[in-house]
């Protein structure tokens, strides 16, 4: 139906606690599906009590080189703008961490001696809680290259559900993998200095990639007007203003959701949910 | 020269404040480095004066020639990222760069262009010598410009007799923060007590063990959860790493960022005076040593 992604610049404003409370509410009357597709940092699944979870591993091609045909010419390394295969002689070194699995010195090998075989760099993890669907992602402790475990991730989506996405923090590969496709993206600041340098770069990249945006301002009593003031003049609608509040600091830190606890965040979490709705329809 | 690299795993733990604070502390006796460059904060405590701007080129985009190209679509079949659209315009955010689609093309008819997808800074603050950069929006590579920043911050340390390069970090364990950890001498990692910030911090700890960097933690806001604060010290202990600064929950450090200041120059509260007592244990290598 519907894929809402939960992004940031700056790291540790909630998106975590966005993404998570909002699939709990949600799932209340729909099926939904949460993505962790922050797969160097993923925490979603400590929220929820999920069993039995299902693993299976996240593999990419890698070159794997055939000594007897290979002729040391050097045509693959020229060719590898990753710097990831190089010829010494009569050796051939591969690097794994820096190969992005593009298939060039595959196919540039002119005595066809590059063939790939698969390498696993992360695990996706299924799981499911009543009416709620979880797939998350995640990378290998050294592993540099977190895209093709997201893809991997969102792969998994499928048509009729909401889909939330925990994005990555930051503006770079890992985060635009996530919300790239997104119907709507709600990207999570808080109303200070890094707050507001670090929304400047997300909103640059969601508008770049095209998906409509919202802004929850988190701890908003704890901070300036500096984040409102942004928002107005680029018009971009406020979605929620979450003040900074010892229940949810202290459910957050437990691995609780806030709104199986409190009434008065059920409230903000479902008013955030309409604003959501109401952004996707296009009137945000 | 020590390479001194602040970490974190999960993001908003403090580990911008804790840097900016150790660089107004050095008294000029460093270089500092803002490595987190697709969200870059550090420039807004300590307020650099941009000296030299370069451009940051790390990849080529695709340029398909429209005379010579014969739409067979074998460019499209190949790349393997989906970056050519059906009417052969690339996907500008997709293309990894790879060069593929101009093998593959049997007219010739695709060239590889450098793109800038950032710029890097050589700059001054009050307390001495910074670099860092800005990625442009959704670009990748930034784990090349990590070592760009890095390596640039290494060699003007060398040349200006400086004996310490201090790294700000990215967030995660992915390509930037392999980037910034790359030979780094130790690592200050910055833990906030909560079951997000245990699972995340045991993540980094195994990619600092993976490349061999000794490794010491502080404890941020550890008054906000004295549970989580046991657990990350029983964890340390059990992994053997020194815990080497405990800072308490300190609203002043919000109100000094709002304001363009550090911490330890905003005032002598408790979030100050705890990272005094941390930098005055890390400028004595206190990590390198254990």
């Amino acid at each position: 139906m519907s894929v809402i992604a939960c992004a940031s610049g700056k790291g540790g404003t909630g998106k975590t606690t966005v993404a998570t409370n909002l699939a709990r509410l949600l799932s209340a009357n729909a099926e939904v599906h949460l993505l962790d597709c922050d797969v160097e940092g993923p925490n979603d699944h400590l929220f929820f009590d999920f069993d039995p979870t299902e693993q299976e591993p996240v593999e990419v091609p890698l070159p794997k080189v055939d000594l007897e045909r290979c002729d040391g010419c050097g045509v693959c390394s020229d060719a590898c703008t990753f710097n990831a295969i190089s010829v010494l002689g009569e050796k051939v070194l591969v690097f794994p961490e820096l190969c992005h699995s593009c298939g060039v010195c595959a196919y540039v090998c002119p005595r066809d001696a590059v063939s790939e075989e698969p390498r696993t760099i992360g695990v996706l993890t299924h799981a499911s809680e009543g009416t709620m669907i979880f797939t998350g992602g995640e990378l290998f402790p050294g592993e540099p290259l977190a895209p093709p475990i997201i893809q991997a991730v969102k792969k998994t989506i499928s048509p009729g559900n909401i889909t939330l996405i925990d994005a990555a923090p930051g503006t770079s590969c890992p985060t635009v993998e996530a919300i790239h496709g997104a119907d709507f993206c709600v990207l999570v600041t808080e109303p200070t200095a890094f707050g507001l340098g670090d929304l400047q770069m997300a909103v640059g990249m969601g508008r770049r990639l095209g998906v409509p945006l919202g802004i929850v301002i988190n701890r908003c009593n704890l901070g300036d007007d500096r984040v409102e003031a942004y928002c107005h003049e680029e018009a971009l609608p406020i979605l929620a203003r979450f003040p900074l509040d010892l229940d949810l600091a202290r459910c957050y830190a437990r691995g609780a959701l806030v709104v199986d606890h409190s009434e008065d965040w059920r409230d903000r979490f479902r008013q955030l949910g309409n604003a959501i709705k109401h952004g996707l329809k296009g009137g945000g | 020269m020590r390479q001194l690299v602040v970490l974190s795993g999960k993001g908003g733990t403090g580990k911008t404040s804790i840097t900016a604070s150790f660089a107004t502390l050095s008294k000029d006796a460093l270089v500092v480095a803002d490595c987190d460059v697709d969200a870059p904060d550090l420039h807004f405590l300590l307020a650099p004066e941009i000296q030299e701007e370069h451009p940051f080129v790390a990849s080529g985009l695709p340029e398909i020639d429209g005379r010579k190209c014969i739409a067979c679509g074998r460019c499209i079949q190949f790349c393997r990222f989906d970056a050519i659209y059906f009417d052969y315009q690339i996907d500008d955010i997709a293309c990894e760069g790879c060069g593929l689609c101009a093998h593959v093309c049997p007219e010739a008819a695709i060239t590889m262009r450098p793109k800038v997808s950032g710029h890097w800074y050589e700059s001054m603050t009050a307390y001495g010598p910074m670099v860092h950069a800005r990625l442009d929006f959704g670009e990748g590579n930034s784990g090349k410009l990590v070592t760009q920043v890095k390596e640039q911050g290494r060699k003007i340390a060398e040349a200006s007799n400086r004996h310490l390069l201090l790294i700000d970090g990215p967030a995660g364990t992915g390509c930037p923060v392999i980037a910034a950890l790359s030979g780094a001498t130790e690592a200050l990692l910055v833990a906030e007590p909560s079951i997000s910030g245990l699972h995340d911090l045991k993540k980094i700890v195994a990619v600092c063990r993976h490349f061999d960097v000794p490794v010491g933690i502080c404890i941020n806001r550890h008054d906000i959860d004295s549970t989580y604060t046991e657990c990350i010290q029983s964890m340390a202990d059990m992994e053997s790493i020194p815990v080497v600064g405990h800072v308490p929950y300190d609203e002043n450090v919000t109100w000094a960022q709002l304001e363009g200041q550090t911490i330890v120059n905003y005032d002598e509260g408790p979030a100050a005076t705890a990272i005094r007592t941390l930098w005055a244990a890390l400028s004595n290598g206190e990590l390198e040593a254990t």
